[in-house]
């Protein structure tokens, strides 16, 4: 009986598979496993976003000294549910002159993108959508699907301030993802492999204190990718009303909603995954039952990190947020790339190769903090601000 | 391994049901009244002024170009990276240069303020 508990979900998983094989023959069990485990997946954005929008509220309302919804349920835990009701049944507007193939196809593509993430992430020990021995590269070109969704939204609406937003969503997911795809190179060349498994079973140190320059850069590229506060000038609601998805209104603007936070729980599952130890844990090796609760536990704790940043970053501007992508990080990154590559074929043991890497990227985080501070006192000095207001 | 394709492919066959799914109920749901000045374009109460779809700023093109260089970059550096333990020296040493190649083209991009907004 314990040994059951002890790898709960995987022996589960072997119990419905011997059920299923007492009736159906052999091709027709692995099919139905897969529709079973492809629908619990695909529903992932919209727990995410149940759960998440109401965490948000509540969470950037003590930011910001509010108290949050606490009208529908205890402790408003039912708001997301009555806004996807009202999301439901309200009705939905194609504008005049709208293309409306392109219209109606942006939400599908959008929210077909953020579901289509977590089929490699791994949940816990055997317990992974599909263990693609090309995993990270399947990451990084599915989370592409969300550019071209975005850009098919804002030209189809027929709107300026949709328009808007699709300019600047090419010059940032663009920008920003060069960093994400340097630093998710760096941990593949840790780990020797590319399967999201294999990443995690290599990692005995976290690559995160391994390699804190391809963590943060990864970090602040996935808030850029997912386009949130600081980054949200896709939507920047206070200029151009909420950017590319402006006209959309129901169920439609129910999928970008979805979408947003099924990819800001996914960014924060991959952050996990690739830098953070994903399932493993104190005993996740003699009960692996624990590491799906590890994993649940470090993402959530990333996505309050997100939603911290959020509470109290104001916006950047577009060119400021241009420069630090192509200027600090993709040098940054690049500079990690190539000290890990270097330390990796010096004859030293491993202790030693991992106390390099740290001192490399302690060295690399340092360097680039000095030259951005000379850069805000040369921009102080030339437009007359004030160092002490203005620094950093 | 081709089993985890399959998924895959039916995955993404899920994926792209759901929403459509999804879409389909709320028409059954909800109600269908247009009228005129619903369907108007919603830019702040005022009467659109002239065409939308007008042309890309080209500093956009410069970006986007940048990216295409190092979008390929990737398709090199992941392969590199997973067979780098069993490459040799020349495995290091190529990538330097490969890299120190794609450096220079980040700072010439830099110094014709390429990455600057016009």
């Amino acid at each position: 009986m314990f040994d059951y508990i002890r790898n709960f979900f995987v022996n589960l998983g072997t119990s419905w598979t011997n059920w299923l094989n007492s009736f159906l023959p052999e091709p027709a069990v692995t099919v139905v496993n897969f529709l079973v485990i492809g629908i619990i997946l695909v529903m992932m954005p919209v727990i995410a976003t149940l759960t998440l929008t109401w965490m948000e509220r509540k969470v950037i309302g003590r930011i910001q000294n509010r108290i949050g919804p606490n009208r529908v349920g205890p402790w408003g835990i039912f708001q997301a549910i009555a806004d996807a009701v009202k999301m439901l049944v309200k009705e939905d507007i194609v504008p005049d002159g709208a293309d409306r193939p392109v219209f109606n196809l942006a939400p599908i593509l959008i929210a077909a993108g953020a579901a289509l993430l977590w089929a490699v992430i791994p949940f816990g020990r055997g317990m992974v959508g599909a263990d693609l021995n090309i995993g990270v590269i399947y990451l990084v070109a599915v989370g592409s699907i969300t550019t071209v969704a975005v850009i098919m939204a804002g030209w189809a609406s027929n709107n300026k301030f949709a328009l808007i937003g699709a300019f600047r969503v090419v010059a940032q997911l663009l920008s920003y993802e060069v960093p994400m795809i340097l630093s998710i190179a760096a941990v593949a060349l840790i780990a020797g492999t590319m399967s999201t498994m294999g990443v995690v079973e290599a990692q005995q140190v976290p690559f995160a204190l391994l390699m804190p320059v391809a963590f943060i850069a990864y970090f602040v590229a996935g808030s850029a990718e997912v386009g949130r506060a600081p980054f949200d000038l896709l939507e920047a609601d206070s200029e151009i009303v909420a950017g590319y998805f402006v006209e959309y209104s129901g169920l439609k603007f129910g999928w970008f909603y979805i979408a947003e936070y099924g990819n800001l729980f996914a960014i924060s599952a991959i952050a996990t995954t690739l830098f953070l130890g994903g399932w493993r844990g104190p005993f996740s090796h003699e009960v692996p039952a624990l590491g799906p609760l590890y994993f649940i536990i470090k993402t959530i704790l990333v996505v309050f990190l997100l939603m911290w940043i959020r509470g109290t970053w104001p916006r950047f501007r577009i060119d400021q947020m241009l420069g630090f992508a192509w200027k600090v990080l993709v040098p940054a990154t690049l500079a990690n790339l190539l000290w890990v590559a270097v330390i990796l074929k010096l004859p030293v043991p491993q202790l030693v190769q991992w106390v390099l890497m740290l001192g490399g990227n302690l060295l690399i985080i340092f360097i680039a903090a000095t030259m951005l501070g000379r850069a805000a006192k040369r921009y102080a000095e030339a437009h007359n601000l004030n160092p002490a207001s203005s620094a950093v | 391994m081709l089993s985890q394709y399959a998924f895959i492919a039916i995955f993404a066959v899920i994926a792209f049901a759901l929403p459509v799914i999804g879409l389909v109920m709320a028409w059954f749901l909800r109600p269908k009244k247009p009228n005129p000045a619903k369907n108007a374009t919603y830019e702040c109460g005022m009467e659109t002024i002239g065409d939308t779809w007008v042309q890309f700023k080209a500093q956009y093109y410069l970006y986007a170009l940048v990216f295409v260089v190092f979008d390929v970059e990737a398709i090199f550096v992941f392969p590199w990276a997973v067979a780098y333990n069993k490459l040799g020296l020349y495995a290091l040493v190529e990538m330097v240069l490969f890299v120190f190649i794609l450096l220079g083209g980040l700072l010439y991009a830099w110094q014709k303020k390429a990455l600057e907004w016009h």
